[in-house]
């Protein structure tokens, strides 16, 4: 593992990611971070990151991309109706509902 | 009641030697003595007991019933189970209980297996230590200062200390084999498609596979034998014929071609487990087989490739978890503030650091960066795999770089955690089986593991190579204090 331990060493001196472009990432992903968690989170994703970069000393042109390990084909079923989860199914484990609806705080003022 | 296998188990409870009853208090008591140290169930089904007294009604009065009628067993908690709790051992899921059945407890249930409770793990499987557990952090029953292992690290320990029969664990990146390894027990990744991922909480769909973590090779086989099979239910599920995995345990392997990958003994492999591996490796020779050597040249790219695909799905994934329909969620004036608040308080630390490295890998500008980039860089992986399986039917390798380590060692370090599964990670990549087997101890007293690698849907010839190799060894499963 040694050859992976120098790697991390080295790349933890480069900054792919500033803390600015980490508080953007978590409002894609709606996460919120406080100051100590974002400095945090910038730190371990630059380690990741450079770590990652070792993809680059890899010749890819002409390679095609893989995204699922087995031939994988779009399955359809028969266009009939069947059976699915009940209303009552479908809310019983929301945290809060209200008429067989799913009860949310106000969206509209 | 421990030591049976399985099969012994059936016959026993057909020949009335003790009844189903008997048998889940057995465990049901071994539950209560040993997992407050353990710390393996995050949940036990209060009904098993009564379940267990019906299968027994049923037998008293000469009912057909399946061949495991009445046999407990137990299911990582990400596999659905109708009625019963699936949290992966995470807060956002907290007080949620499937309206549905998923079908590996389908087919499980079907053969008459009955589910003593849920177990433990790396929150969304998202791990390689159980640390990162909401609930409980599961302990290694050889040394409850050490980590079982992740992330199906609570169905690892749970098999290991005899707290149930056998369990369902699943394999993302080596979490059904580095736990296994870890605790001295069997666990297989079967073929991705081999069994239905409908009920698998997803982490990660294109790598994502259920598997049994057993104390025996037989017992594996059976167990797949049981929920490998086809199910229109999952569009990923591959339809190949169910096997009789039992029927390969011929313990004959002469002849069989067994290639060694020089990448996968680097030097971050402790010479102990090298050494472990390397007596693993004569002994089959001792048996017949050829050994090879081979060269697998893109393995040292596989985790960086793994953390950019696996981490792009699971950001894609656990964009449900909203507090709108199921789980937890926070109290919040807006909408918007409640979808912040809810993620922010559900998720743990490793589960927002890789949901945060997929957003990143997924966003505009980097996409063909890191993800198509990685993508191809899969290829390259499989093609590895492809071209070693031309030269030999299994490979073999260390498992585990390492015998389980401490708790708390490795948890500041996310990159070096990741590590832990170099030698699995590859291939879940390429989606062949894979399986970890005990091969004897380090000089710490923990177990180390050996791991064989297929091709795909030859799961078959790994079990008879496994079986053939612990018929020889006859490694102890357990340790001595806990039996």
């Amino acid at each position: 593992m040694s050859f992976l331990i120098k790697t991390i060493e080295v790349c933890k001196v480069s900054q792919t990611v500033s803390k600015q472009d980490v508080l953007h990432i978590a409002t894609l992903a709606r996460l919120k971070f406080d100051d100590e968690q974002a400095e945090r989170f910038t730190n371990d994703l630059n380690n990741i990151l450079g770590y990652i970069e070792k993809l680059n000393e890899l010749n890819t042109d002409n390679i095609e991309p893989t995204s699922h390990a087995l031939d994988v084909f779009t399955v359809t079923r028969e266009d009939k109706a069947a059976p699915s989860l009940s209303n009552e199914d479908a809310v019983r484990n929301a945290p809060k509902s209200e008429n067989g609806m799913f009860r949310v705080p106000k969206v509209i003022e | 009641m421990l030591g049976y296998t399985l099969k012994q188990l059936s016959e026993a409870l057909q020949k009335k030697e003790f009844s189903s009853a008997e048998l889940t208090q057995f465990y049901l008591d071994r539950i209560q003595k040993y997992d407050g140290e353990i710390a393996a169930y995050n949940f036990v089904n209060e009904n098993v007991l009564t379940q267990a007294k019906a299968v027994d009604e049923r037998r008293a009065k000469g009912e057909a019933l399946p061949a495991y009628a009445g046999i407990p067993m137990a299911l990582k908690d990400l596999i659905i189970q109708k009625d019963m709790p699936a949290t992966c051992s995470s807060r956002i899921l907290e007080g949620f209980v499937p309206p549905f059945q998923g079908t590996a407890a389908q087919l499980l249930e079907d053969a008459g297996f009955l589910c003593l409770g849920k177990l433990s793990m790396d929150e969304f499987a998202m791990g390689s230590s159980n640390e990162t557990a909401y609930y409980k952090k599961t302990k290694n029953p050889w040394d409850t200062t050490r980590v079982p292992g992740g992330s199906s690290g609570g169905s690892a320990a749970a098999v290991a200390a005899g707290l149930t029969t056998f369990a369902l664990g699943s394999d993302t990146g080596g979490s059904i084999r580095q736990p296994a390894s870890l605790c001295g027990i069997t666990g297989m990744k079967p073929t991705y498609g081999r069994v239905s991922r409908f009920g698998l909480i997803a982490f990660a769909s294109s790598l994502d596979q259920i598997g049994p973590m057993t104390a025996t090779i037989q017992d594996n086989a059976a167990v797949l034998s049981v929920i490998g099979k086809y199910d229109k239910k999952d569009s990923t599920s591959l339809d190949v014929a169910q096997e009789d995995y039992t029927k390969y345990l011929t313990g004959d392997v002469k002849g069989m071609k067994i290639g060694v990958p020089r990448e996968y003994f680097a030097e971050g492999i402790t010479a102990e487990v090298r050494e472990c591996v390397n007596n693993a490796i004569k002994a089959y020779e001792a048996m017949g087989c050829e050994i090879v050597d081979i060269s697998m040249p893109h393995t040292e790219y596989a985790v960086a490739t793994y953390y950019i695909i696996a981490t792009a799905e699971a950001s894609s994934n656990l964009g449900r978890y909203d507090g709108i329909r199921f789980g937890y969620r926070a109290e919040a004036d807006s909408l918007k503030d409640m979808f912040y608040e809810t993620r922010s308080q559900g998720f743990g630390d490793e589960v927002k650091r890789r949901i945060m490295l997929g957003t990143y890998v997924l966003s505009a500008g980097y996409y063909d960066a890191y993800y198509i980039k990685a993508q191809k860089v899969r290829t390259l992986i499989k093609q590895d795999f492809v071209d070693a399986f031309e030269k030999v039917d299994a490979i073999i390798c260390p498992t585990s770089p390492t015998t389980a380590f401490k708790a708390g060692e490795k948890m500041s370090d996310p990159l070096q955690m990741y590590l832990s599964d170099i030698n699995t990670i590859s291939l879940n990549l390429y989606g062949g089986c894979g399986l970890s087997m005990p091969c004897g101890f380090g000089s710490d007293g923990m177990p180390i593991g050996v791991q064989l690698l297929g091709k795909y849907f030859d799961e078959g010839r790994l079990y008879n190579l496994a079986y053939a190799f612990e018929q020889q060894a006859k490694l102890p499963v357990m340790p001595e204090k806990l039996k």
